[in-house]
């Protein structure tokens, strides 16, 4: 995921180019060493390229309290980016770029307000300067106001309850993540027009249930908060378990959701569950090396050779967690799973693995937020704990649910503990089921290879 | 990525003279910027080379010098480990740093295949 930013939809002089990059390059100035000149001007475009990742958020958070609408705030700060494009290479990227970006597109919002007002005004057939150059004034303390804050409000947004969960993943990667239509396509292994069309549809839902831009307050704030943290979850596990394709990680992606969560945990740090989804993020991700085996297949969390685990994120989330603890937030759902993880984390061998402290675990998360996955987990913890058969009862209770009905772990899970029992034919059958259940390549093949070992031992045990 | 950047120790292995409190305030300003843009993961400082070991291999030889050592513009100083997208934006973080003297580099970390 290193590609450009994309192009602004109203930049049409950008179309004929290759994208925004290419534009520099014809219009880059007579020099004497055409090379020379050449090399300076992909120098100039990468700059600005980095640039743009480390701005994009700010300035279209900064222009969306202005504008009110985060479809215009994302054009406004683009056709600034197109603008860096044409002159830094030219006239070298300016010292403060991130300056220069926002006092550029700010120029443009003026103008746009200006324009709005006008078009009012002809309406209304009101005109009064005065109100126009307090207008003015207000504006460029409100483009000034706090950056923190306008990036919450940013980001409250983009992950609006509104919106559909496919629509809020796609429009944080963009504004938020600075990745393009492209990028996020081939993330989520769709179609680019799929993507464009959720981001399209996400601006176009928010704009007509007129939300506000702004960082909600009570009530509402706790289910903003969720929705905010599922959308960063959900980017995360897409990278962790990629739910189809031949990758069985995608590490960008949980690079990507970790980044937003560190942010947002420095933006409302006495909120204890974003704490708890960071700790969670960072344990799981501190395994990223270790579940993948040589020729890319999955490498399940007990048979992972623990030194391959990265100590400094393990070291990240167990502050983390310790933070969401210190706030009061142990039993958030969040820190609830940050607190299994920790306990593989904290086990040097997987035989050393505290199982009755993860059933205990398990147990308070069913408590807050029963559901047949979490069964599901909590029996391989009980299995662990207290035997195959008292795991295999519970996943037996499970089989009828509707909910797990293609969940392909529910045969697997249910295989493995077949499988300690000795009941290798039934192990067999529910292996290759769960194989027929996903379309995760590698994790299939896995599948199928335990398949296949269950038959073997049949044969020879 | 991940990405080493390393603060070189200049001319004489030992500072010269403590940074001024406004200085400090100003690195503690640029690092606070970094850590809430989600960038750094790590950083510290390290003692001057003088007070430095190194253990020299030699097939089964093991040899123990003690500092200080000659060629102090290739010692570090302080270390930031940083999480980024790509190399050019940790370049174009470390611009920003509000330093007026000094070399630092910027070293790539090898992680898993794939990235």
């Amino acid at each position: 995921m290193t590609a450009g930013p994309s192009r602004s939809v109203r930049s049409s002089n950008t179309r004929a180019c290759e994208g925004p990059l290419a534009i520099g390059l014809r219009a880059g100035h007579a020099s004497d060493s055409p090379g020379r000149r050449e090399a300076a001007t992909a120098a100039a475009h990468r700059a600005t390229e980095a640039i743009w990742r480390i701005e994009s958020a700010r300035l279209i958070a900064g222009l969306a309290r202005v504008v009110g609408d985060i479809g215009t705030a994302e054009e406004l700060a683009q056709d600034a980016l197109v603008a860096a494009l044409e002159q830094w290479p030219a006239e070298g990227v300016p010292e403060r770029p991130g300056a220069w970006l926002m006092g550029t597109a700010k120029h443009r919002a003026f103008d746009l307000i200006r324009r709005r007002k006008t078009l009012e005004r002809k309406h209304e057939e009101i005109g009064r300067e005065l109100e126009r150059t307090q207008e003015g004034v207000e504006l460029d303390t409100a483009i000034e106001a706090d950056v923190g804050d306008d990036l919450l409000g940013l980001i409250f947004m983009a992950c609006h309850p509104v919106l559909a969960k496919d629509s809020r993943v796609a429009l944080t990667l963009r504004v938020l993540g600075g990745l393009t239509t492209d990028e996020i396509a081939r993330a989520f292994l769709v179609p680019v027009p799929t993507i464009a069309q959720r981001i399209v549809r996400a601006k176009r839902t928010l704009a007509e249930a007129h939300v506000k831009f702004e960082v909600p307050r009570g009530a509402e704030r706790v289910a903003s908060l969720a929705s905010v943290l599922e959308v960063i979850y959900l980017i995360f596990n897409e990278g962790y378990s990629a739910t189809a394709g031949t990758d069985w990680v995608r590490p960008a992606l949980c690079e990507e959701a970790l980044r937003l969560g560190r942010i947002l945990a420095e933006l409302i740090p006495a909120e204890p569950e974003v704490h708890g989804l960071v700790a969670l993020m960072e344990i799981q991700a501190s395994r990223l090396g270790a579940r993948v085996g040589p020729s890319g297949e999955p490498v399940l969390l007990l048979d992972q050779d623990r030194a391959r685990w990265d100590r400094l994120l393990i070291r990240r989330g167990l502050a983390a967690l310790d933070r969401a603890e210190g706030l009061g937030g142990a039993l958030g759902p969040y820190a609830l799973q940050a607190a299994i993880a920790s306990c593989h984390a904290r086990a040097t061998t997987a035989a050393e693995t505290d199982w009755p402290r993860i059933v205990a675990l398990y147990d308070a998360v069913a408590e807050l937020a029963p559901s047949p996955v979490v069964e599901l987990n909590r029996a391989v913890a009980v299995g662990m704990a207290f035997g195959p058969a008292a795991g295999l009862d519970l996943v037996d209770a499970l089989v009828n649910e509707p909910q797990l009905k293609s969940y392909h772990l529910l045969p697997a899970v249910r295989g493995d503990l077949l499988r300690k029992l000795g009941r290798m034919e039934e192990a067999v059958a529910e292996f290759l089921r769960a194989a027929s259940l996903t379309d995760n390549v590698p994790e299939r093949d896995l599948l199928q290879r335990r398949a296949v070992e269950c038959a073997a031992e049949r044969m020879t045990g | 990525m991940r990405v080493l950047i390393m603060a070189k120790e200049g001319e004489q292995s030992a500072p010269a003279t403590p940074p001024t409190p406004e200085a400090m305030a100003e690195y503690q300003k640029f690092n606070d910027e970094l850590v809430k843009a989600g960038v750094v993961l790590e950083a510290g400082r390290l003692y001057p080379s003088s007070q430095s070991k190194r253990v020299r291999f030699d097939g089964k030889k093991r040899t123990v010098i003690d500092g200080p050592f000659a060629e102090t513009k290739e010692l570090v100083a302080g270390y930031w480990l940083w999480q980024v997208r790509s190399i050019d934006e940790a370049l174009e973080w470390l611009k920003r740093a509000p330093y007026d003297g000094g070399t630092f580099e910027v070293r790539q970390v090898l992680e898993y295949e794939g990235m």
